[in-house]
């Protein structure tokens, strides 16, 4: 017997990789949950989380006003104000969830898709905004939030995360550090780098995989063939497996993670188990490379109606909150809109500041002899 | 002061840069109890801790991904690649994060790293352990480059590398590893300069790093012919000192540029052109490259058909002068 459903499960495994990689359908078991689809509360036996109603509230808020800044700057690409958007369209929840996880003195590392983090750090969504309008490559004081610049390069930032972690270590501090990264960049060399040295080191750092199932066109079943949270194992340290589009237990398992590394027990690997409901940027298109139906599928886990109906079932918040939420939106919407367009652009000069922090000569020189240039134009006949 | 090797004057200087500076680390393969490869960070674990002279795991771009993370944090690494040919697995961490992470958070944040790279040939190693990469390094905006040709400008090269708030590559001349000087009591230069280390009237010799010895040896050859060569040390390859060269060639009318990279898209193409277009009409003869060819870094046992040596660099005087 045992014999024969092995081998039933091997030949199912064969081809590639089984669905559930992808659809969590065979792992409800080391999946945390700590709110259905449905909206009912579950608890988990190693992760239990008190909330008040007003937290909850809290949260659904966040939510909500972070989805409304994705679609307006989703709309705003399309309005050619925007060169490029990377949308967080059904990761909302994993965002929100470890944000707000964190204390004030952790820091977080980001890919370019951590708008909710930057949220709940406190950037002003505005800041967000500059690189994909084309008027920097960044641009904000990553020490002011504690929220470190978009990295493009796909699982660079995990070492940096990790190098800011062994930093805190030195010191002395009681902080921690997470870094963010996606299901593709789990391939990178950088990642696993950033894995060997955060446990040999025993450094303070969450890493925060949103597995969102799809890197561009490349599904996850083409970067590995086990559970990404287990990785973790052969670096020596924990992984977890979440619920990704449930906001309570990504914060959760990011606050007991975030306590773990900052009370010397070293690194966690948190898989966020969630879904990009959008495309990878404003440049591609989904429906080439995924069933409608795996996105209806997930439509059905979305976060906010979830903690939604959880609200509502509970007796937690009545019509005026939510017309209230819904309100803020609108105004959130509203000064997005007219902050991108009113965005200036900046002056030419910007190439040539801030390459080095020191004065460079071949810097300073193409800088004058540019200048020079610019100004022949100026009434010149 | 007692003459010193270009490995023990560095040694030296990250020993001076941990005691001045609480913030400053070493981290590398091998630079702890084994003291470097090369024995450059000999003895500095024993006396400054592991928290301060890291042995890391193998893999390059963890080194210097980690470092950028610790710069941001407050402090001061000081990277030690193994060998030249290893670099390459941390490129990416360098040029696209390392040199540009400054100017993308509109100078909000600095990155004080230093990469120290034991660099270019003439020691018969194996493969991967003897190329000439500053090219790629120059090439790239945001990254400082910088090669000491002597025990004393290694000192203070190195001293001066790390008290910069910008990312700076830092290559040693392995070949020169071995050679003796003594140790000025200050620096007698800015970083970025370069410097006159033979006068001369009728040629200048552009070089840095392991060929400013060859050089030099070439000129005192030439001088048994009649020929009164100029020896200029680069010392910086980004950015480069050209008010010195410009006003020593305009001074000879005549230069060849050495170095050990290949010469093609090199070091020498960029000092041929700089130098053709401000002293075209001071220049007796085209401006001359000697260097490797275009091909990998042979094996040892040809090597010195690839490096240039003093008859090479003799060659390339005797065609210069002849226009």
């Amino acid at each position: 017997m045992t014999v024969k459903s092995t081998s039933r499960a091997r030949k199912k495994a064969a081809p590639g990789v089984t669905d559930s990689l992808r659809t969590g359908k065979d792992a409800p078991a080391e999946l945390v949950q700590l709110l259905t689809p449905e909206g009912e509360r579950v608890e988990h036996p190693d992760f239990p989380l008190t909330v008040t109603p007003d937290e909850l509230r809290s949260l659904y808020r966040d939510l909500v006003l972070v989805r409304r800044f994705d679609a307006e700057a989703t709309a705003l690409q399309r309005q050619g104000e925007l060169g490029l958007w990377a949308s967080l369209l059904g990761q909302e929840a994993a965002q929100v969830g470890s944000g707000r996880a964190m204390r004030e003195k952790d820091y977080a590392f980001p890919t370019y898709r951590e708008h909710g983090v930057a949220w709940c750090r406190g950037v002003d969504p505005l800041n967000l905004l500059g690189m994909f309008r084309g008027v920097n490559h960044g641009g904000w004081d990553p020490n002011e939030k504690n929220f470190h610049l978009y990295t493009i390069v796909i699982g660079s930032q995990t070492l940096h995360a990790t190098g800011y972690a062994m930093g805190i270590t030195k010191d002395g501090a009681e902080d921690a550090v997470i870094a963010y990264f996606g299901d593709g960049a789990s391939s990178q060399g950088d990642v696993n780098e950033a894995f060997t040295f955060a446990s040999v080191y025993n450094a303070p750092v969450v890493f925060f995989c949103q597995n969102n199932q799809w890197a561009i066109s490349e599904p996850t079943t083409n970067q590995t063939k086990i559970p990404l949270y287990r990785r973790a194992a052969g670096f020596g340290f924990p992984g977890v497996r979440v619920d990704g589009n449930d906001v309570l237990a990504c914060l959760a398992v990011t606050r007991w993670a975030l306590d773990h590394a900052r009370t010397g027990s070293g690194p966690v690997l948190i898989e966020a188990f969630t879904y990009r409901m959008g495309a990878h940027t404003t440049s591609d298109d989904p429906t080439r490379y995924r069933a409608t139906e795996e996105t209806e599928a997930w439509k059905a886990k979305d976060p906010i109606s979830r903690l939604k109906a959880h609200l509502e079932r509970e007796g937690l918040a009545d019509e005026e909150f939510f017309a209230a939420v819904d309100a803020e939106s609108e105004t959130l919407g509203l000064r997005v809109r007219e902050g991108v367009r009113s965005m200036p652009d900046p002056d030419p000069t910007l190439i040539f500041d801030h390459v080095y922090a020191e004065p460079h000569a071949l810097v300073a020189e193409e800088r004058a002899e540019y200048v020079a240039y610019a100004q022949s134009f100026e009434g010149g006949e | 002061m007692s003459k010193l090797t270009m490995s023990k004057a560095i040694n030296e200087g990250l020993r001076n840069c941990l005691e001045t500076d609480p913030k400053t680390l070493i981290m590398g393969e091998d630079v702890g109890k084994l003291g470097g490869v090369f024995r450059v960070t000999d003895g500095l674990q024993k006396d400054f801790g592991e928290d301060r002279v890291i042995d890391t795991p193998l893999a390059e771009s963890g080194i210097v991904g980690t470092a950028i993370g610790l710069a941001l944090r407050g402090y001061r690494p000081i990277v030690e690649i193994q060998f030249d040919g290893f670099v390459y697995p941390a490129f990416d961490q360098i040029v696209t994060q390392l040199a540009k992470m400054h100017a993308r958070a509109l100078g909000h944040i600095k990155l004080p790293v230093t990469i120290r790279i034991p660099y270019a040939g003439g020691i018969g190693a194996v493969e991967h352990h003897s190329e000439s990469h500053e090219a790629y390094f120059a090439h790239t905006a945001g990254l400082r480059v910088v090669t000491p040709s002597n025990p004393d400008d290694a000192y203070w090269m190195l001293r001066q590398s790390v008290e910069s708030d910008d990312p700076v590559i830092f290559l040693e001349p392995k070949a020169r590893y071995w050679d003796k000087a003594e140790l000025s009591a200050a620096p007698a230069l800015d970083l970025h300069a370069a410097k006159v280390v033979r006068p001369g009237t009728d040629l200048t010799l552009l070089a840095y790093g392991p060929m400013v010895k060859t050089c030099l040896e070439a000129a005192t050859a030439a001088e048994q012919d009649g020929h009164r060569i100029e020896v200029v040390d680069l010392r910086s390859l980004s950015p480069i000192d050209f008010a010195t060269l410009e006003e020593s060639v305009k001074r000879t009318g005549r230069a060849v540029v050495v170095h050990e990279a290949p010469v093609f898209m090199g070091m020498g193409a960029e000092l041929a052109a700089r130098l053709t277009e401000k002293c075209f009409y001071h220049l007796e003869a085209p401006v001359l490259r000697v260097g490797g060819y275009h091909a990998p870094y042979p094996p040892s046992r040809v090597e010195e058909q690839f490096l240039p040596d003093l008859d090479r660099v003799l060659d390339a005087v005797d065609r210069a002068l002849a226009f």
